[in-house]
């Protein structure tokens, strides 16, 4: 579709979809529209005050009509509900990425966290053909990721992540806005999303200069806030091991059963036991709201998904 | 005064013409004459920050108005249009005016209440005016929280106290509706005798009076939120922001049906006067019109797909507004059958209402598109949404309120207009408008979002093109100023029922006398009793016209 003037770029796996399913509900459109208007141009040129056209024989069953639309209009509408929704389980459910990027959005900048420490600003370099998997917090206001030609956008809501996923298909660079309305420089909470080739991309990450992971930095993390007091090998203290939590069903004290996805970790971490704490459990973790900065928790879950899963690889 | 009635019969312009005696009136065609003048106020105030973002917007660096100004405008142009014109501009005026008449009563229910109503609607316009003044607010209408309580600068409490104070006089008139309609109709005026505005505004009432209180809730938590720290929707108080999403929207998302249902009942009574023919399926659109007001409550989700609402949510949200679409689509269809065997004739009321069903089709339709989940992650937050809410509102409502207008302006006034130039009027907007609003759509699959001050060139000449359309809009919106204020100088008598119309109000003299009614109406027969063999019509007391 990029020969028309006015179609924006397609450079994600989602976008083809996305544009199908537009097509067939602009030519559904289409068809209404023309309906619409050719009845009220046909009639109105048929029917003026000063034709002869004959007007008897008025219809007066009008309800016969009336069911007959109503079903038709009914059933088209719900085929096209079922279709978007089918699309959207697809575009929303995240899958897990070949890559991992932490985005942090504030007033008004993008930062990009790779998983390998590696941090830019406004800038997202990712190779081509991988899916990634983007995890996004907010530090001030809501701010929406929206990259228009990988038709992706998601709110980033301050207090709780968000994720959302891409598999870019092109190389080039493609335009990151800010798509929720944030204040004074909204306009200009842009950025780019840089799709390199693997071998280029392999090229820059090196180029970056030797930073530890971020699991690494979470690591120190980890035990300059004290986590590790507690949640330690060689603790005293009864705290539930971290070792494989990412990713396991927790059971809760009040009876739930939770994911332990990074939202989990992230409330675990700010609420404390005040709010949670797994059967089993005394209720003495701390709450760390407002000590821990977006991005050092994210260095935090980073460290805490990487443990065990050293262990569980093959 | 007097020059303007010289040649008038006595009636309810006539009876007092003391100042007090407008002020203190408790007369519904009087108040509904108060309420012209504030809206009609508040829509130039609101077109005025139009104007500017239109200008601001032909040069992509956005350099007309500096970034916190152009946010302040276009905040200003969604709060002023939205709950200081729109949602009231049918209902508080021709609905004022009109809803007695039509249902053959001597006022509405509660006429003090009805003009505390107006009070109540200028004492938040006050409000609107001390933030104006002081400097103003960027939030968006949409105070989306924590950027309102929070982060943004501006007067943010005084526009929410404005809103808050102006949900009042939505709930008094909404309340005044409905009660009038229920208790005190004209003998004979059953249910299904009622012409289509009513049900349109009963169905409008009743949304006001159920939806309103959330809003003023909501607002009143952002004005707690900001002004004590207490926390209840900013996260770094143990607050919620999607919270505010959900109760804002749970009344914003009703209100796009307080401002669109009125309108639909003005179009039904043009198209069967212009058509000559009862309207296509009476009892259906009074079905869909009462189905819309109670499904519009189970959609504002639509509004938060990309918010981080579960799945399983937004495919039920999604669901829901594409039920929410059957019985508009329904009405389409029926106003368009209607002219089907008519005796059709294009003055400018027709005209506008058919710009209406054109205009209201094309809205309906981007709905669909924004209402498909897997479409809306792309077209949230963009210029397609932009678009599709103004085919809505200002394609559909400002349309069939302008058209609502002139139908009804000889029965006002008593005076008719220049045809000619209302013609162009209607013409012209139709034209305007889609010159505005249609590059829109394309700017918003591409990619821009919505309330940006500056934007990539190669985007400008659809921007240009939009500016350009917006010119034309504003010539037929001024336009009428003109031929209908110099009508009511010189314009010519218009007799009681100038366009041969059933409805009730069209059995009393032009302008009516002060109780509407010199003997009260019997109803005997359904509204719409057009015959399109010859164009003759029996108005609802019996009477041949």
């Amino acid at each position: 579709m990029e020969w028309v003037p006015f179609w924006p770029r397609n450079a994600a796996t989602a976008a083809t979809p996305v544009d199908t399913l537009f097509i067939a509900e602009l030519a559904i459109s289409a068809v209404i529209i023309l309906m619409v208007f050719a009845m009220i141009v046909g009639f109105g040129v048929r029917y003026r005050a000063g034709s002869d056209a004959s007007r008897s024989n008025l219809v007066r069953k009008s309800w016969r009509f009336e069911i007959a639309w109503t079903v038709a209009t009914f059933l088209v509408f719900l085929g096209l509900f079922i279709y978007g929704a089918n699309l959207y389980v697809w575009l929303y459910g995240t899958p897990p990425g070949d890559l991992e990027i932490y985005v942090v959005g504030k007033q008004w900048m993008w930062k990009m966290q790779h998983p390998g420490g590696q941090r830019e600003i406004d800038t997202l370099h990712v190779p081509v053909g991988k899916t990634v998997r983007l995890v996004l917090a907010s530090q001030d206001v809501i701010h929406s990721f929206f990259v228009p030609a990988f038709r992706v956008k998601r709110d980033v809501v301050p207090g709780t992540y968000e994720t959302a996923w891409f598999t870019p298909t092109k190389i080039g660079e493609f335009r990151l806005e800010c798509a929720e309305f944030c204040g004074t420089q909204h306009a200009h909470m842009l950025g780019s999303i840089v799709v390199m080739a693997p071998a280029d991309y392999a090229r820059w990450l090196a180029d970056q200069g030797a930073e530890p992971s971020l699991a690494q930095q979470g690591e120190a993390l980890f035990r300059s806030y004290g986590c590790s007091g507690c949640h330690g090998a060689n603790s005293t203290v009864h705290a539930p091991p971290l070792d494989g939590l990412y990713g396991r069903i927790v059971h809760l004290q009040d009876g739930e059963a939770v994911t332990a996805d990074e939202q989990y970790i992230r409330d675990c971490i700010l609420q404390g036991a005040a709010r949670i704490v797994p059967a089993g459990y005394p209720p003495i973790m701390p709450a760390f709201a407002g000590q821990i900065g977006e991005d050092d928790l994210m260095k935090l879950i980073a460290y805490i998904r990487s443990l065990g899963r050293e262990r569980h690889a093959p | 005064m007097t020059t303007l009635t010289a040649d008038l019969p006595a009636s309810y312009l006539t009876k007092e013409q003391t100042i007090a005696s407008w002020l203190l009136t408790t007369d519904h065609k009087r108040i509904a004459l108060l309420y012209f003048a504030s809206i009609t106020a508040f829509f130039f105030i609101g077109g005025f920050a139009a104007t500017l973002i239109r200008l601001h917007l032909v040069n992509p660096a956005g350099t007309l108005l500096q970034p916190d100004m152009y946010n302040r405008m276009f905040t200003m142009h969604g709060i002023v249009m939205v709950w200081f014109f729109l949602i009231p501009s049918i209902p508080n005026t021709l609905g004022n005016f009109l809803v007695p008449l039509m249902i053959g009563a001597k006022d509405l229910a509660f006429p003090r209440i009805n003009l505390a109503s107006w009070y109540v609607f200028n004492l938040a316009g006050l409000f609107v005016l001390y933030f104006l003044f002081m400097g103003g607010v960027d939030t968006g209408w949409t105070f989306y929280t924590p950027l309102s309580t929070h982060y943004a600068n501006g007067y943010v409490v005084a526009a929410a106290v404005a809103v808050f104070i102006n949900g009042f006089s939505s709930i008094m008139t909404g309340l005044n509706f409905v009660v009038t309609i229920h208790r005190m109709r004209a003998p004979g005026m059953v249910w299904m005798r009622l012409p289509l505005f009513i049900w349109a505004i009963y169905a409008t009432s009743a949304v006001m009076l159920l939806a309103t209180p959330v809003l003023a809730m909501t607002l009143f938590l952002v004005g707690v939120e900001r002004t004590a720290g207490v926390g209840i929707f900013d996260p770094a108080l143990g607050g919620d922001p999607l919270l505010f999403q959900h109760m804002f929207w749970f009344y914003s998302h009703p209100a796009v049906y307080i401002m669109i249902l009125p309108a639909m009942g003005v179009v039904s009574e043009l198209i069967a006067c212009f058509a000559r023919k009862p309207i296509f399926g009476y009892a259906g659109m009074t079905y869909a019109l009462m189905a819309i007001a109670v499904i519009g409550f189970f959609v504002w989700g639509h509004h938060m797909f990309t918010a981080g609402i579960s799945i399983y949510s937004a495919v039920v949200f999604s669901l829901m507004s594409f039920v929410v679409a059957v019985p508009s689509a329904i009405k389409t269809f029926n106003w368009t059958v209607t002219l089907h065997k008519g005796r059709i004739t294009f003055d400018a009321p027709m005209l506008y209402a058919l710009g209406f069903v054109g205009l209201f089709t094309i809205g309906g339709v981007t709905g669909l598109i924004v209402a498909t989940v897997a479409l809306d992650i792309h077209l949230q937050d963009t210029y397609f949404v932009v678009a599709h809410f103004h085919y809505i509102m200002v394609g559909g409502t400002v349309s069939a309120y302008f058209g609502g207008l002139h139908y009804w302006w000889p029965k006002i006034t008593g005076r008719l207009y220049s045809e000619m130039l209302a013609r162009f009027a209607a013409l012209l907007t139709f034209l305007g408008f889609n010159l505005t609003f249609f590059p829109q759509f394309i700017l918003g699959y591409l990619g821009m979002p919505r309330r940006y001050y500056a934007y990539p060139p190669e985007w400008q000449v659809w921007h240009v093109l939009s500016s350009a359309g917006a010119s034309i809009l504003a010539v037929a919106y001024v336009l009428p100023l003109f031929y209908l204020g110099w009508s009511l100088f010189r314009g010519e008598r218009a007799g009681a029922n100038p366009w041969r119309a059933t409805g009730l109000e069209w059995r009393t003299s032009s302008p009516p006398p002060a109780h509407n009614f010199a003997r009260a109406p019997l109803v005997t027969s359904a509204p719409y009793a057009y015959n399109p063999e010859d164009g003759s019509a029996i108005a609802q007391d019996g009477a041949h016209v």
